[in-house]
């Protein structure tokens, strides 16, 4: 009987284990390691963000759910892998802390056949002084903080319906912030909602973002083909500022945040500040902090993790200039570069680079997004690690016959941009391959035709019915498996 | 006065940005061009997202 972990109960690891439990439950043992007693569908916290949905709507207990999947759930946080095992364990094993019930606070080594390390981002608030809902700004990173943000957000509301001026600042906190398309959906939403009720003219509404072009999201930017025209990103997304009635700073790297008033750096090497009423701003991510130890019990986390504490995985991460990036750089199984039974999924695994340009202005400071991962590839990603593993316990083979890799697999992002089922709308964009590959595709970098850029309420339908279908999807309802990731 | 206008400040970075006009816009919410979009964008995300991986 093998026995399979699974790190962290987001999207990618919350996808491994479905698939995972569907094929070994009845013969072997298959464990989720989650400090989370909840799902969240993480797109829609864009909607919590602006009290078009509330916490409940976006999250469900996983508990019942792993119960009804035969999946071993254990509500605790990893704290350290031990992949060679040690003096007293021939198996590799994971230490997890309980974070719930009356075991508290209690350690447990938890040994494995295979694992997945799923656990998604740290949401480094502290890499930015001052940012965060516990300090001056708001997040919509997960549910709770999205809804703090619409508690704080129908303060401003509030103001402007007596006639006070609000300053609305939503961007990116932190000079190597990614995620950049969640910021841009909600500055959307703030102003549909604002001009719903007729108060934009007492609202300044700023998007802030450390790219070096709007439009960039992180993944170089894209060129979309539409109205006859192959168009930039960039046109796009300053036609949909534009038309929101929202101003932009770009190319800014926030430095620290006070109350009222937001920091940064420009990419000319200028300091400025920013006055601000309401300001959601995204923080950068950082891997989830757990160690590595080999058999003698010494510290090889420098060998199993980057600096940012996410995975080495079979990527090139050999140091190289932007323009010798190419393609094959990118991990396709996303088996431990170090051990052979540890995967990393998701946000977990380190790239091995950007996707969009390094920049950096005269005072040395990184003013750049690094790379997204969003739901589409994580799921996909959790998926494709879940059938490796399967494969390999029931055959005895040690082959990948599943692969996907960033650079060849394509993604959808649904920018919500208002919320109604016949005035509602959202800006659809689709790339293939996400990861540009100039080589294959040397006049657009990606394949033309797959790639859109539609605005208009069929998007909004659209990430409505992506909602209520991956909800069910997760929550392991009949034939769940045929809804692809 | 349409308070919802936002005066074009020459120069601005916002004064460059492209602007759907009414027409565009009236397509955006017209109920049978976005039911079309709907399935055809729905299909070619599947399609995308299949062909993604082996």
């Amino acid at each position: 009987m093998a026995k399979v972990v699974v790190l962290g109960a987001g999207i990618s690891g919350h996808t491994a284990v479905s698939y995972l439990s569907k094929a070994l439950r009845k013969n072997h043992e298959v464990v989720m390691v989650s400090p989370n007693s909840n799902f969240q569908w993480i797109p829609s916290n864009i909607w919590v963000g602006v009290g078009k949905m509330t916490p409940e709507q976006v999250k469900f207990k996983l508990a019942p759910v792993y119960k009804k999947m035969g999946v071993n759930y254990k509500q605790a946080m990893a704290i350290s892998i031990h992949p060679e095992g040690d003096v007293e364990n021939e198996k590799g094993y994971v230490t997890i802390k309980y974070v719930t019930g009356a075991d508290e606070g209690k350690e447990e080594k938890v040994s494995y056949d295979y694992l997945i390390n799923g656990t998604g981002p740290k949401l480094n608030f502290e890499a930015t002084e001052g940012l965060g809902p516990d300090k001056f700004t708001q997040s919509v990173c997960t549910f709770d903080h999205a809804q703090h943000a619409w508690e704080t957000l129908q303060e401003s509301l509030k103001k402007m319906e007596q006639g006070e001026k609000q300053t609305f600042l939503i961007g990116t906190g932190h000079p190597m912030a990614t995620c950049q398309g969640a910021a841009f959906e909600y500055v959307l939403n703030v102003a549909f909602e604002i001009k719903k009720r007729n108060l934009m003219h007492l609202a300044d509404i700023w998007w802030i973002s450390n790219e070096y072009e709007l439009g960039d999201f992180g993944m170089g930017g894209a060129y979309v083909k539409r109205n006859g025209y192959i168009t930039p990103t960039k046109i796009f997304t300053e036609s949909i500022l534009k038309e929101y009635g929202i101003k932009w700073i770009k190319r800014a790297g926030v430095q620290k945040v006070e109350k009222g008033k937001v920091f940064y750096e420009d990419l000319e090497g200028k300091y400025h500040t920013k006055a601000f009423d309401f300001a959601m701003l995204i923080p950068g991510f950082a891997g989830a902090g757990m160690k590595a130890y080999n058999k003698n019990n010494e510290d090889i986390s420098s060998e199993v993790f980057v600096a940012n504490g996410m995975m080495k995985v079979d990527a090139d991460y050999t140091p190289k200039p932007y323009e010798q990036w190419c393609a094959e750089d990118w991990p396709s199984t996303y088996q431990s570069v170090k051990y052979d039974h540890v995967y990393a999924a998701g946000i977990a695994f380190a790239p091995p680079h950007g996707m969009s340009k390094p920049m950096e202005s005269p005072n040395g400071t990184k003013i750049f997004p690094t790379p997204p991962r969003t739901g589409m590839p994580s799921g996909v990603i959790g998926k494709i690690v879940a059938q490796n593993i399967i494969h390999m316990i029931k055959t005895g083979k040690k082959e990948h016959l599943h692969k996907a890799s960033m650079a060849k697999m394509g993604a959808a992002c649904i920018v919500s941009a208002g919320y109604g089922i016949f005035n509602g709308q959202a800006a659809v964009m689709t790339v293939n391959p996400i990861v540009s590959d100039w080589e294959k595709y040397p006049e657009w970098g990606r394949k033309i035709n797959d790639t859109v850029g539609i605005v208009g309420t069929a998007g909004h339908w659209i990430k409505l019915f992506m909602h209520y279908m991956f909800l069910y999807k997760a929550k392991a309802k009949p034939f769940w498996y045929l809804i692809p990731e | 006065m349409d308070t919802q206008k936002n005066k074009t400040i020459p120069y601005s970075n916002t004064s460059y940005g492209t602007e759907p006009t009414k027409m565009v816009r009236f397509f955006r919410r017209f109920f049978i061009l976005q039911i079309y979009y709907f399935f055809k964008l729905n299909f070619k995300i599947m399609r995308i997202v299949a062909g993604g991986h082996s």
